[in-house]
């Protein structure tokens, strides 16, 4: 059981380091919005683990939903201007 | 691209590569020297827990001990949104176009989630008294319900903001200090609330603060111009 836990609490750490890598490190800005999206929902789990659950609640509502939402929508933004760029005066 | 660019590009590079490893050692010995404290917050808390009018340490905190945060973070909040509002008004922006509507999953998704988001909501708003929850939490669901609303495009909040709107944003921030100074008027210091109401001003404080943070929340989100119209 302590085995278990100890391995989840590794394999959490080391997926959260590895998505932050690779969300910085994407040229794909839709993507790099989605492994955010994935990172705030991980870290949420993280503070759980840590006996953080009110930290876990307000990540997983502000940090991973509402800016994801927010970066999503600016990603649009930025596509549909690239798409038409006639139509910004 | 030329050759010495590409050098000079490629040694800075190493120079910021080599700076921020150095930053990084520095700060984890930094931490690792840190001095235990000798005072436990946490002991102190618990042991106070029963004077404060909630049984959940960090709403007691949040509320009550530290209150003076809270308020000032509020009114942060408020000023950021504030700018947001100024700032959209003066681009000319007009509602977003109803786009999405016209998908009956979208719609049937919606007539589902959105109630149960708002129930969500009180939940949480009422279980901060005495476990994980509270107003910021209860706010960001309630804005997420926003969000949700204005994405399939059958609710164009804020955009101008009506007067009921901006009551709304402003309700929070003006109940919180109104206690805090009624407290000073009366005799106490800045934020001491009666010891036989606290409970009930602290949640009638974080019941106004959840719909005054969603409404803001949602604000800053719908504050985003729609596209092609910047």
């Amino acid at each position: 059981m302590i085995l278990a836990s100890w391995l989840l609490d590794a394999l959490l750490a080391a997926l959260l380091l590895w998505l932050a890598w690779r969300l910085l490190a994407s040229p794909d800005l839709f993507k790099a919005v989605v492994l955010f999206i994935v990172f705030g929902l991980l870290m949420a789990l993280a503070w759980a683990r840590l006996a953080a659950p009110d930290l876990a609640l307000a990540e997983a509502a502000i940090g991973a939903g509402l800016t994801g939402a927010l970066l999503l929508d600016a990603v649009g933004h930025l596509q549909r201007g690239r798409r038409h760029p006639g139509d910004a005066p | 691209m030329t050759a010495p660019a590409l050098r000079t590009s490629a040694l800075l590079r190493i120079v910021t590569r080599v700076a921020v490893t150095l930053l990084a050692v520095a700060l984890a010995t930094a931490m690792l020297d840190l001095p235990s404290p000798t005072t436990s917050l946490a002991q102190i808390v618990q042991q106070h827990l029963g004077d404060s009018g909630v049984r959940h340490p960090v709403t007691a905190v949040l509320l009550n001990f530290r209150a003076y945060d809270t308020l000032l973070e509020i009114a942060v909040l408020l000023l950021a949104v504030l700018g947001g509002l100024a700032l959209r008004l003066a681009a000319g922006d007009s509602p977003m176009p109803a786009a999405a509507s016209a998908s009956p999953v979208l719609a049937g998704l919606v007539h589902l989630l959105v109630p149960l988001i708002v129930l969500l909501a009180g939940y949480l708003l009422w279980a901060g008294a005495h476990r994980p929850g509270g107003a910021f939490q209860a706010g960001a669901v309630l804005a997420a319900a926003g969000v949700l609303l204005r994405l399939a495009g059958r609710w164009t909040p804020l955009l101008p903001p009506s007067a009921l709107a901006r009551g709304g944003l402003l309700i929070g921030f003006i109940v919180f200090l109104t206690v805090a100074l009624s407290a000073l008027l009366t005799g106490g210091v800045l934020l001491e609330y009666p010891r036989t109401w606290a409970s009930e001003l602290i949640l009638l404080i974080e019941a106004v603060l959840s719909v005054s943070i969603g409404l803001m929340l949602l604000s800053l989100f719908s504050g985003a111009t729609t596209p092609g119209r910047r």
